[in-house]
């Protein structure tokens, strides 16, 4: 009896989902359908909202750009592969012709596989994970460095640096989250230290638990190491952990050198206010003296005030460009158009640091460089390379305990 | 045929017509349903081997994910450093959770761990394992295993290559597998021997039945179970992060499906995925249909429902929905 | 935070898997209240925990009572959905992004000798010593106190000499939420709050309460400090990002010789 009506229920289930199919909507022609993905809420909800806010401004300044509008669809990652997933399929399903997306190297692999086999392209914002764009995949882009990119250009800026402000610390302490992320640099540290001379010398590597709460064994080893600097790849609440840390345990580095998240936030300013200043980090940036860079920065000041412009923001934003430009090129809303124009894509006046976004055959922009910013009463400073800064370094840093 | 004894026919004429329906259902589902089925069978999959130790043998894991990330790993290493197929892969898989479920039963009942403190321990084991895979740096610690992705032209099923209809009509598959496994598991005298133990284990002990022995092969079959799932959701996604699939959220996840549904029954878990996964969507398309782009409203009113269902129906759905339907019959 | 959790469950024997996430709804209320009324934190310790004695209090009768008889996966069950709304309901409110106070002393230490002491978690412990020992003598030197007591030791003792058990069990549920939000206003003293904190400290509960012991106060103690030092010296001899792994290594070790904990009593 059970058996017999449990079948009847779920069949019932099985035929309702079946004359149900979800309808393909054509978009109109003068507008470009763009699913945006984003882990919104879940435990990256800060990063992917704020991710969030380059989208939101996005739109104002494509239009005075001259380029055709999109129509943004929104969808919620949750910070899980398995939602990424389901949402990408969903966005395609209502029509999305392009994706822009996700933040987090998982769900990004999630996402980049579907946009593969439905044949629509993919415009990774951020997500540093070398993997992604060794795959072979046609329909896949980004426009964000690697981490060993990031790691190449932190050291090389790094030098400018210290010939700039006429200082340099003899040894360092080199501190990393144990994520994805963390690992990713920490690995590739060594191996690309070596092609440089760097005037320190690294006495100590300690990775810590990226959940971790309380870090203060962590900074005790470090002190203890005797080093004058430290060297970090943190996100943001480890990197407002240390610094209490830092001023707690009495160690006043020379210098902060942070080649990751955390340091620069605008959470991480307003929360530490003046112990904020003075570390520098070494990321992928924006070059302020850019056109566009100005016309982005008015945007966001008009929209959010109290927000500093930043990484999320600007490759967000950035992501858009390449898909609205494409768009243009393309003439067309053909998946298959727009992937070649996307590969086609040559925009010189953009916003990140280097000369301006192309891709390879691999479908990365390798042409990316970072830039070296400074923590300044709450504003932040491009200091490095020259050519895409506002001001000079200042080092040895401001020891906590005379702020 | 035994197992088909006392089913009567209509029951089994219905069942091969859901079957059927689910065979069907990728010729008519866009890629968004049938990404959604794929995750309906996975769940109701993973479920069932859930229920295996807690429904049928009564002992809580809240640690599965435990399970799915070894056979996923274990799969997924072979496959990236020796070029090994999954379907020997899986071999390596089955072995090593069936391993790891047998070391934690065999101290948990030994030592005479029980009730919440099973529980407790299960998550314990599957913390110990996320971040020792953290740390792990054959399959490239926290940075993540990927699995390198062919371009998808054909399906290439010995290597777990190709479409998303293969993978769902995999899952398909071990779906049904496991539900015939179960059922003949609950008319096999070893069936009603876990059912004693859950109900008293007392009791069942002093009647002479090796409690010890049953809920050891509960546990290891259900490991074993779950590794499978793990080998599937390894190949599908094509990268494992340690932080994503043993976090104690995969293993609430996964076992919210079988409560939802109805613990102990051969049912409960496919309604209950059915229920968790359409519901979570369902929720997600109502906050679109009313053009609510706030992120967390969704989770709010999921969690809502939730705890409307545990609290009107403590049995889960699938009992409730069996009662009322008798009552009309 | 532990207290908490063990006080919750040895009288009423509900694992509270929504804790962390009660204590996320404390640390909220210290922000919002630390930054309307200018006030120390620890200072609005006790209305902080009045007022979740009362979320404790309704969240007991409305919600969990009906469950006390219920299996283990049911009460889970009803708590999972219970941290899940509070989480998002405060990814809402107030946004994802990470939210603290700024004390005077804040980036205090004081300095004995070789050891660099943290002021504020000097202060936090302090007042941690303080509640516990309140509770203590709640529970050994008042009449309300021993009902409670008796209730946890023998449920239908407790009933057959008359004790509303109802209305004790709401009591205690809502004394171990007290304890949690003492326990938030504390913690908001040392780190910052994000929605997502929740589960990562529902967790570190459970380890502290089973080590120390489910049920036994002192356990809790003992429990939660065991856990500091096995992760502290774990991080110094080994990778410091490993260091969680000992106290999950502890606990099994806990769990396999002594379940019910170091200073807990043996139930049946």
């Amino acid at each position: 009896m059970k058996r017999r009506q449990f079948s009847k229920a779920l069949a019932a289930v099985g035929t309702f989902s079946l004359v149900n199919p979800v309808g393909i909507v054509r978009a109109q022609p003068r507008s470009l359908k763009v699913g945006v993905l984003l882990p919104r809420s879940g435990v990256q909800a800060g990063i992917g909202q704020d991710c969030h806010r380059g989208v939101q401004v996005a739109a104002g300044v494509l239009k005075e750009l001259g380029l055709p509008a999109l129509e943004v669809m929104n969808g919620d990652t949750e910070s899980n592969v398995d939602v990424a997933r389901a949402r990408a399929e969903r966005l395609i399903s209502e029509g999305a012709q392009l994706l822009v997306g996700a933040f987090d190297s998982g769900q990004t692999t999630a996402i980049a596989q579907v946009a593969e086999q439905r044949g629509i392209p993919l415009v990774i914002n951020i997500a540093a994970a070398p993997p992604i764009t060794e795959q072979g995949y046609k329909f896949v882009f980004r426009n964000f460095p690697t981490a060993p990119m990031i790691l190449g250009d932190a050291f090389a800026n790094q030098l400018e640096v210290f010939s700039a402000a006429g200082a340099a610390p003899k040894s360092c302490v080199f501190m990393h989250v144990n994520d994805t992320f963390g690992v990713a640099m920490q690995k590739g540290f060594t191996g690309v230290m070596s092609k440089f001379t760097m005037p320190y010398k690294v006495v100590d590597t300690i990775a810590y638990d990226p959940a971790a709460r309380d870090l203060s064994v962590e900074v005790a080893k470090a002190k203890a190491s005797g080093a004058e600097a430290l060297i970090m790849v943190s996100r943001l609440n480890d990197a407002i952990l240390i610094t209490r840390e830092l001023v707690k345990q009495r160690w006043s580095p020379m210098a902060v050198l942070s080649m990751g998240p955390g340091w620069y936030e605008d959470q991480y300013l307003k929360t530490l206010g003046k112990l904020s200043d003075g570390p520098l980090s070494f990321v992928p940036w924006y070059d302020p003296n850019k056109k566009l860079s100005k016309q982005l920065e008015g945007a966001h000041r008009k929209a959010f005030p109290d927000i500093n412009l930043n990484t999320n923001h600007i490759y967000t934003f950035e992501a858009l460009l390449v898909a609205a430009d494409a768009f243009k090129r393309a003439g067309s809303t053909d998946p298959k158009a727009l992937a070649d124009a996307i590969r086609a894509t040559d925009i010189k006046d953009n916003v990140s640091t280097g000369p301006g976004i192309q891709f390879n055959a691999k479908g990365q922009n390798d042409k990316l460089k970072n830039s070296a910013i400074q923590n300044r009463g709450g504003k932040l400073v491009a200091v490095a390379p020259k050519a895409a800064s506002n001001a000079k370094p200042e080092l040895p840093m401001r020891p906590y305990d005379k702020r | 045929m035994r197992l088909l004894e006392g089913v009567p026919r209509r029951g089994l004429i219905l069942l091969a017509a859901l079957l059927v329906c689910l065979i069907a259902f990728p010729l008519f589902a866009s890629g968004y349903l049938l990404a959604v089925g794929f995750l309906i069978l996975y769940y109701a999959y993973v479920g069932q081997a859930w229920n295996v130790m807690m429904g049928f043998a009564g002992q809580l894991s809240l640690g599965h994910s435990l399970y799915v990330g070894l056979g996923a790993y274990a799969a997924a290493a072979l496959y990236v450093h020796f070029g090994v197929s999954p379907w020997i892969g899986l071999g390596a898989s089955i072995v090593l959770c069936a391993l790891a479920g047998a070391v934690i039963g065999l101290l948990a009942f030994r030592f005479g761990v029980s009730g919440v403190y099973f529980a407790i321990l299960t998550i314990a084991f599957a913390e110990f394992a996320r971040i020792g895979f953290d740390h792990f740096a054959w399959v490239r610690g926290s940075s993540g295993l990927f699995l390198p992705v062919a371009n998808y032209t054909e399906n290439d099923l010995w290597n777990l290559r190709g479409s998303p209809v293969m993978f769902y009509y995999l899952m398909l598959a071990l779906t049904a597998g496991a539900f015939v496994l179960c059922h003949a598991l609950l008319r096999s005298r070893m069936g009603y021997y876990w059912r004693a133990i859950r109900e008293d284990p007392d009791a069942a002990q002093s009647l002479g039945v090796n409690t010890f022995r049953y809920k050891m092969v509960a546990v290891v079959l259900s490991a074993a179970m779950t590794s499978l799932a793990g080998v599937v959701f390894a190949f599908y996604y094509n990268n494992l992060f340690p932080e994503q699939i043993f976090h104690i959220s995969r293993s609430i996840e996964l076992i919210l499906g079988p409560i939802i549904g109805g613990i102990g029954t051969l049912v409960g878990p496919l309604v209950g995925a059915l229920l968790i996964t359409g519901l979570a969507e369902g929720m997600r398309e109502l906050m679109l249909q009313l053009g609510i782009d706030v992120p967390g409203v969704k989770q709010v009113f999921y969690g809502l429902c939730l705890l409307l269902v545990v609290m009107f129906l403590p049995d889960g759905v699938w009992p409730a929905i069996a009662r009322r339907l008798r009552l009309h019959a | 935070m532990a207290l908490g959790l063990s006080v919750i469950f040895g009288v009423v024997r509900v694992v509270n898997f929504a804790h962390g996430e009660m204590m996320t709804v404390a640390m909220y209320l210290t922000l919002v209240l630390v930054s309307a009324l200018k006030l120390d934190p620890l200072v609005l310790l006790a209305p902080i925990a009045a007022v979740l004695f009362v979320f404790g209090y309704l969240l007991q009768l409305g919600l969990i009572n009906p469950f006390i008889n219920r299996p283990e996966h049911s009460q889970f069950m009803l708590l999972v959905a219970v941290a899940l709304v509070l989480v998002n309901a405060q990814l809402i409110v107030f946004g994802p992004d990470a939210q603290g106070i700024r004390t005077a002393y804040s980036f205090d230490s004081f300095q004995l000798g070789p050891l660099i002491v943290d002021a504020a978690k000097v202060y936090a412990a302090a007042a941690a010593l303080v509640v516990a020992g309140a509770l203590f003598a709640f529970f050994r030197f008042t009449l309300l106190g021993k009902s409670i007591r008796a209730c946890a030791d023998n449920y239908q003792g407790a009933l057959v000499v008359g004790l509303n058990v109802k209305r004790l069990y709401a009591l205690t549920f809502g004394l171990g939420a007290a304890c949690v939000g003492a326990a938030g206003a504390m913690l908001m003293v040392v780190i910052d709050v994000t929605p997502t904190l929740g589960p990562a400290y529902t967790l570190l509960a459970f380890v502290i309460v089973i080590t120390g012991g489910l049920g036994s106060m002192p356990g809790a103690l003992l429990g939660g400090l065991l856990i500091g030092l096995t992760e502290a010296l774990g991080g110094v001899l080994f990778v410091p990002s490993a260091k969680s792994m000992f106290a999950f290594a502890l606990l099994v070790l806990v769990l396999l010789f002594r379940p019910q904990g170091i200073l807990g009593k043996k139930t049946s």
